[in-house]
């Protein structure tokens, strides 16, 4: 799992059986520190409350649609949760 | 398996219903050579490990399900071992004896 940011919507016309009703969010992936690091993606929202500005973090491969419900859907990238902190180390902060 | 440092925790109320319950880590995965992190990534805690120990995380979805006993759930990475040493390959170069990481101990072996 990675850290991201939420920073937008996608709203399908047209959606593929099973994933009716999936909220579809485009993340940034965010190091450890919360600083941009990667090229955005879209990924499909499980606890479905996440909204635009909000730090969550997201599980990628197969697992992503495990979350969901029908698990058996083409996803790739699923928000599981939202993150209310992230407590690191001092000695990591740079 | 990768080998990583806990450098922190995660906080999280709103959540998958698998997650409920669940400590998540922040880990540096560490290259074995010079315990340098590479990257980082968030794993399930199944040792109750701390943050400052270096941990065996597992990074494959059927071997985490198989940890957490549930065929649905919604995980890829865990944390399966606190690692108490690593010990690798000491070679002789230029007569003096080294600690190396594994792409030095490849170089080696090719050159003999």
């Amino acid at each position: 799992m990675l850290l991201g940011k939420v920073i937008g919507t996608v709203v399908p016309c047209v959606r593929y059986t099973g994933l009716e009703g999936v909220k579809f969010l485009i993340i940034q992936p965010l190091d450890k520190n919360r600083k941009p690091n990667g090229e955005p993606l879209v990924a499909a929202d499980a606890v479905a409350m996440a909204g635009v500005g909000e730090i969550i973090y997201y599980e990628g491969g197969r697992e992503a649609a495990l979350a969901l419900d029908p698990w058996f859907v083409p996803v790739d990238h699923t928000i599981i949760g939202i993150v209310d902190g992230v407590h690191l180390s001092s000695e990591v902060k740079d | 398996m990768i080998i990583g440092k806990v450098v922190g925790e995660i906080y999280s109320t709103i959540n998958h219903p698998f997650y409920n319950g669940k400590k998540l880590l922040v880990i540096d995965k560490l290259n074995p050579s010079n315990n340098r992190p590479i990257d980082y990534i968030i794993a399930v805690d199944s040792v109750d490990a701390g943050v400052g120990e270096t941990v065996l995380v597992v990074d494959e979805g059927n071997s985490a399900r198989q940890v957490v006993n549930d065929n649905s759930a919604p995980i890829r990475s865990i944390v399966v071992g606190i690692i108490d040493e690593i010990d690798l390959w000491r070679v002789q170069i230029a007569g003096k004896s080294r600690k190396t990481g594994v792409e030095e101990f490849l170089k080696y072996i090719k050159y003999r």
